[in-house]
């Protein structure tokens, strides 16, 4: 892609492993990995939680986290082998050659200085130029970066600026000392997804014009199409396959690196339905006594059917369903479930309408009573709703765990002795015990691995059909909605943009938000950034 | 108004209203006598009317809110009350004049005594437990750590009175270097008071340093794991660099805390380290009053313990606000 | 490069190591890897506890029996001699352990009783019922604890049931926020809400989701408050307001033999006489202290595991 890259080699990691301790004993996580990085190249890693990636990018910088230690191989800069370096040479590279954009950047700055001192605090501590000049030089990033008033954000604290801005000026502080090479370690997984946009494409140019080698660590692999033009992908600290970015994504070798993109090949046909399970109708809603976070909130939810609520953080989307389950009683407005208005507040409702509508989390491992084990789970709303006990319980316990697709062999498993698909398979267990007529399922996928979210969603989509539940699926994700909804509520700050038939919503003429929205999310092709910047200019 | 005013008149306002709270507390502790108490404490001297000159001296004929107020507005201009104890005898004699002391005037002295041992105290204290606390997390993991860690452990495991009979063992009994009985006046001159006061002030310093550095090395630890610290080890800069720039200016909020929490830690020390080395201070005239049940001067004590207590966790939570930059610098 | 299958099945996805093991097993294996400090604690305490069941069969003497030589030696017949009224030191110590230990032990109860049951119920319910306590407890903690037992055993005199009250309100303020804190942080977990959601009323909320994970805390809170409520009783018998004589009890044993440290140059067996009971208070809350240690590594640890 770059064309203005001479080929010699930048940084080369020959068979690098490293462990970490816990539970007293060192465990490998990085296993004999070798990675190439040429001048002006820039590298994609690519995996998933628990891959390895950000372990192997700090280990290019010779550095390794407390509790972690190299057992071998070399990373070879020039003539020198970082690992077999002390400190204070290392320290002699970083901040100058090398330079780390970290993840959570609001965590990454020091709340107690401006963000200019610690833009510039590497170069000047490293004695690369005059702090004025690198003053300068730093006001004339910011703007390269596209920083809102460049020449004064500097003066601010972290705090005072968003979390965008913050990821920018980042990536600012990174380009100051004119490094060789920057390790981006999930840079905009923080972020939304119409924000992502921008410093993706600020990013990208700032490393281009510079001619910066970078390696950009991700697990999204539409994000990682956009930055890099090699890919490396990674799995349980090994290399699973490695490639130009075009070749990598036009014809995958493994196995693995498909499945990567799993959740975008469910294609589910929408189904119309015109009658209705449940209808929320002019919903206002606060929290305490602070700004209104829903206004004038109306949803139309059709039986047997999945109505996908998609949104960015902020948008109200999670408030909504507090509010059908009555765990924040609306201001203003009414909801109608199968006919009837159903009370408010939570303590008034009657056990049947508890029963009736179920909701599944976001995260397992909070959803799931960490000393209960899988039988407890699972059977306290048989016995709670159904009052199913004795052997008919265990029965009925091993039925819904058959209907997960898992066995018996799980009835006395505690959750931290299950994966995260598990204990999401599990939590929808629990839901189905209740034989609920509608499940809220609020970002059910999110935090799990991609191959993890297809079986989720076949599952799910599984049982609808067999059960004929009707589920409202709150998500963040564009990939997700086109996999699994009939139809599409879009929501954005409070309010609903639109509400339609997925294939309404998935075709112009869009809104101006669902336009922002629709083509921020990045796709799979190369060239997909390029091309939204020109439609853009 | 500036934010970081606003949330120091709120701190502030809550420390007058514990304060309050507090007094109210001590004061109503009298009501809540044994209805016999006023008779046992004549004792001989017990007739109706001594009873009854008692009881409006007491000021138990007037109404709560009353007493409440008169006692709070005698408190701040600095009048305690009298004591019970001598009582009788004057009583006996001459019921309509009270002879006993006033609290105040037994309180003076002796608040002059523990602060200077307090302070002498905080003087080694403060800065050898920030130094021990601070290596000990620097070092982490380290024999240097392990062994500061154990020997604080064992420390703070021991009552005060076992740490200062060992001192006296050692340092007064076998080899006599310092005093083992800390008879100091108002005309001792400075220096023979330092000499006096080292065996309790050595005392109270074992046990504040043990608890004090094991806070400190748990607060610096958390504040070495943020991932501004890693971000500015990434920057290559140097060690001392890192800890001075970038953990320092974030440790005066929990430094400032705990510097406050275990000077207030101290003033309860103080009480059974004054007992044992006859150290006229404040706690040994508390406990002496407990044991003669002689309530106004036990209320006095109580007061001064309390309001030190107050004001110095409310001087830690000014420092947090003040250098909190969240707050110095809004949006 | 290693090939992988993509066969997916929910049931073969990886999860941590499972084993299936009895909880006497699980107490085994983790005894087993005790550091030595921990052991130490442990038999401290077993043996403390040994000699507070059987003090009447293990001590030479009894109670309060009282000898002709008061202020006797270190012989034969009285192995740490005898004290100012003549009673025997070791069967006052052994005595010491049921009477100084026994009323730690209940005050620490009656505290978590009070603190902890409070503390739990506020983290609930919230709203005005929690701001009201933790308000309440704000104040009373405005006044160091040692003071406010002093003056309020002034008031209402040092028997061993005031005692044991007053001390365990007071320290019941501790527990209180302790377990109001993780209570709360357990009661915004979404497993809570998902009972509420259920139906579930408020004891099964308390008893079956919320106390079973905040127990690992909240034991070694009862490790420490002992120490501490222990070391509180201790030092108000040595000031003379604690446990009242003839009672055997370590801290006023300290109170009664400590003139004795002055002989220290003379008689060094003399001096040691206030040091015993001292030690006895010292050691046993340096063996809880290691116990409670390597308690809090070993939860902590598994907290790390779950990440």
């Amino acid at each position: 892609m770059s064309k203005n890259r001479d080929n010699s080699i930048l940084l080369e990691m020959k068979n690098i492993s490293i462990e970490g301790y816990s539970d007293e004993a060192w465990h490998p996580i990085i296993k004999g990995v070798d990675l190439q990085i040429h001048r002006g190249e820039v590298l994609g890693l690519i995996g998933e939680s628990g891959a390895g990636k950000s372990t192997l990018g700090l280990a290019a910088m010779g550095f390794v986290r407390a509790g972690c230690r190299f057992t071998g191989g070399s990373v070879l800069f020039g003539d020198q082998d970082l690992t077999k370096m002390n400190e204070n040479e290392k320290r002699e590279l970083w901040g100058t050659k090398f330079s780390y954009v970290a993840q959570s950047a609001a965590a990454a700055f020091n709340p107690a200085h401006r963000l200019i001192n610690q833009t510039i605090e590497a170069s000047v501590s490293h004695g690369i130029s005059k702090t004025e000049t690198l003053e300068k030089e730093a006001i004339k990033l910011y703007e390269e970066m596209q920083l809102p008033n460049p020449t004064e954000i500097g003066g601010r604290y972290p705090h005072q600026v968003s979390g965008g801005q913050l990821q920018r000026t980042m990536t600012a502080m990174a380009m100051s000392s004119k490094p060789d090479l920057i390790i981006f370690d999930e840079p905009t997984t923080a972020l939304d997804v119409t924000t992502q946009v921008n410093v993706l494409v600020t990013i990208r140019n700032i490393v281009k014009e510079h001619n910066t080698a970078a390696i950009y660590i991700t697990h999204d692999l539409a994000v990682v199409a956009q930055m890099a033009d090699r890919i490396q992908v990674l799995r349980y600290g090994d290399t699973i396959e490695e490639s130009e970015t075009n070749k990598m994504l036009k014809s995958p070798k493994e196995d693995y690196t498909k499945s990567l993109w799993a959740v975008r090949s469910i294609k589910k046909k929408e189904n119309k339905n015109k009658e209705k399970i449940l209808s929320i109708k002019n919903i206002d809603a606060s929290y305490g006594s602070g700004p209104k976070v829903l206004q004038n909130v109306s949803i139309e939810v059709p039986k047997g059917g999945t109505v996908a609520i998609v949104g960015e953080s902020g948008s109200g989307k999670s408030t909504t369903a507090r509010v059908v389950t009555g765990l924040l009683p609306p201001d203003k407005g009414e909801i109608i479930f199968q006919g009837q208005k159903l009370t408010p507040n939570l303590s008034d409702r009657s056990k049947e309408d508890l029963r009736k509508i179920q909701m599944v989390y976001q995260s397992p491992d909070t959803s799931m009573n960490p000393r209960h084990t899988v039988r407890d789970i699972i059977g306290r709303p048989l016995e709670f709703y159904h009052n199913i006990k004795g052997k008919a319980y265990t029965n009925r316990v091993i039925d819904l765990l058959k209907m997960i697709e898992l066995d018996e062999t799980f009835i006395d498993r505690l959750p931290s002795e299950l994966s995260g698909g598990q204990k999401q398979r599990i939590c929808i267990a629990r839901a189905l015990a209740a034989e609920p007529d509608l499940i809220i399922c609020d970002e059910v996928t999110s935090a799990l691995d991609q191959i993890v979210q297809e079986g989720i969603l076949k599952l799910l989509l599984r049982l609808q059909k067999e059960l004929s539940i009707t589920y409202i699926f709150i998500t963040h994700d564009i990939a997700t909605v086109k996999a699994i909804s009939d139809e599409v509520v879009v929501m954005h700050n409070g309010l609903v943009v639109e509400q339609g038939m997925k294939s309404e919503i998935f075709s112009p003429p869009h809104p101006d938000y669902t336009k922002l929205l629709l083509s921020s999310v990045p796709e799979m092709d190369p060239n997909w950034l390029t091309k939204i910047l020109s439609s853009k200019n | 108004m500036h934010p970081i005013l606003s949330t120091l008149i709120k701190r502030i306002g809550l420390g007058v209203v514990s304060l309050f709270f507090v007094s109210l507390i001590i004061f109503s502790s009298i009501q809540l006598l044994p209805g016999d108490f006023v008779e046992a404490q004549l004792g001989q001297a017990r007739t109706e009317e001594t009873v009854a000159a008692f009881r409006k001296e007491l000021g138990l004929d007037k109404p709560f809110y009353i007493r409440y107020v008169n006692w709070v507005g005698a408190a701040v201009q600095g009048d305690l009350g009298s004591t019970f104890s001598g009582r009788n005898a004057s009583y006996a004699n001459q019921p309509q004049q009270s002879t006993a002391r006033t609290v105040t005037s037994l309180l003076k002295p002796r608040l002059y005594n523990t602060f200077f041992l307090a302070a002498m105290t905080a003087i080694i204290a403060v800065p050898l437990s920030l130094l021990l606390g601070i290596t000990a997390a620097l070092y982490r993991n380290t024999f240097y750590d392990r062994a500061v860690n154990a020997s604080a452990l064992t420390t703070i495991s021991m009552p005060e009175f076992f740490v200062a009979y060992i001192l006296i063992i050692f340092l007064a009994s076998i080899y006599q270097f310092f005093p083992s009985l800390s008879n100091v006046t108002s005309s001792t001159p400075f220096l023979e008071r330092v000499y006096l006061s080292i065996l309790p002030a050595l005392t109270l310093t074992l046990v504040t340093v043990a608890h004090m550095m094991r806070m400190t090395r748990a607060a610096i630890i958390n504040l070495l794991s943020s991932p501004y610290i890693e971000m500015a080890e990434l920057k290559g800069l140097s060690r001392s660099k890192v800890i001075m720039k970038h953990a320092l200016p974030n440790a005066w909020a929990p430094i400032s805390n705990i510097i406050a929490f275990n000077l207030a830690y101290l003033i309860v020390g103080v009480v059974v380290v004054e007992v044992v080395f006859v150290y006229p201070g404040v706690g040994q005239l508390m406990v002496d009053s407990v044991i003669k049940r002689d309530i106004p001067v036990v209320q006095g004590c109580a007061l001064v313990f309390a309001l030190t207590y107050i004001l110095l966790n409310l001087l830690a939570d000014v420092i947090s606000i003040i250098t909190n930059p969240r707050l110095l610098y809004p949006k | 490069m290693s090939k992988v299958i993509n066969q997916y099945s929910a049931k073969d996805e990886v999860a941590s190591v499972f084993v299936k093991r009895t909880f006497l097993q699980r107490i085994f294996i983790t005894l087993k890897k005790a550091p030595f400090t921990a052991w130490l604690g442990m038999t401290i305490i077993v043996f403390y506890l040994f000699v507070a069941l059987f003090a009447p069969l293990i001590a030479p003497y009894g109670e309060a029996e009282i000898f002709k030589t008061p202020y006797a030696p270190w012989d034969e017949v009285h192995i740490f001699g005898t004290d100012r009224l003549g009673r025997d030191i070791l069967s006052r110590l052994i005595y010491g352990a049921r009477n100084t230990m026994g009323i730690a032990i209940l005050t620490t109860l009656l505290a978590f009783l009070i603190g902890g049951g409070l503390g739990l119920l506020s983290a609930i319910l919230r709203g005005w019922v929690d701001q009201f306590l933790a308000r309440f407890v704000d104040v009373l903690m405005a006044i160091p604890s040692l003071i406010f037992a002093l003056m309020l055993l002034s008031i209402f005199g040092s028997t061993a049931l005031n005692l044991i009250i007053i001390i365990a309100v007071l320290d019941s303020t501790r527990v209180f926020r302790l377990s109001r804190a993780v209570g709360m942080n357990v009661a915004v977990m979404e497993y809570v809400e998902a009972a509420k959601l259920r139906g579930e009323k408020i004891g099964w909320i308390m008893g079956r989701e919320i106390l079973p994970n905040i127990l690992p805390p909240l034991v070694a809170e009862f490790g420490l408050r002992f120490c501490y409520v222990f070391l509180m009783i201790a030092s108000l018998s040595f000031l003379g307001v604690g446990i009242q004589p003839p009672t055997a009890d370590w801290g006023s044993m300290v109170r009664e033999t400590g003139e004795l440290i002055q002989y220290a140059q003379y008689d060094i067996t003399a001096a040691l006489t206030p040091i015993l009971p001292a030690a006895a208070i010292g050691i046993l809350t340096i063996g809880v202290n290691f116990v409670v240690d390597w308690f809090l590594y070993l939860t902590s640890g598994l907290k790390d595991e779950q990440k």
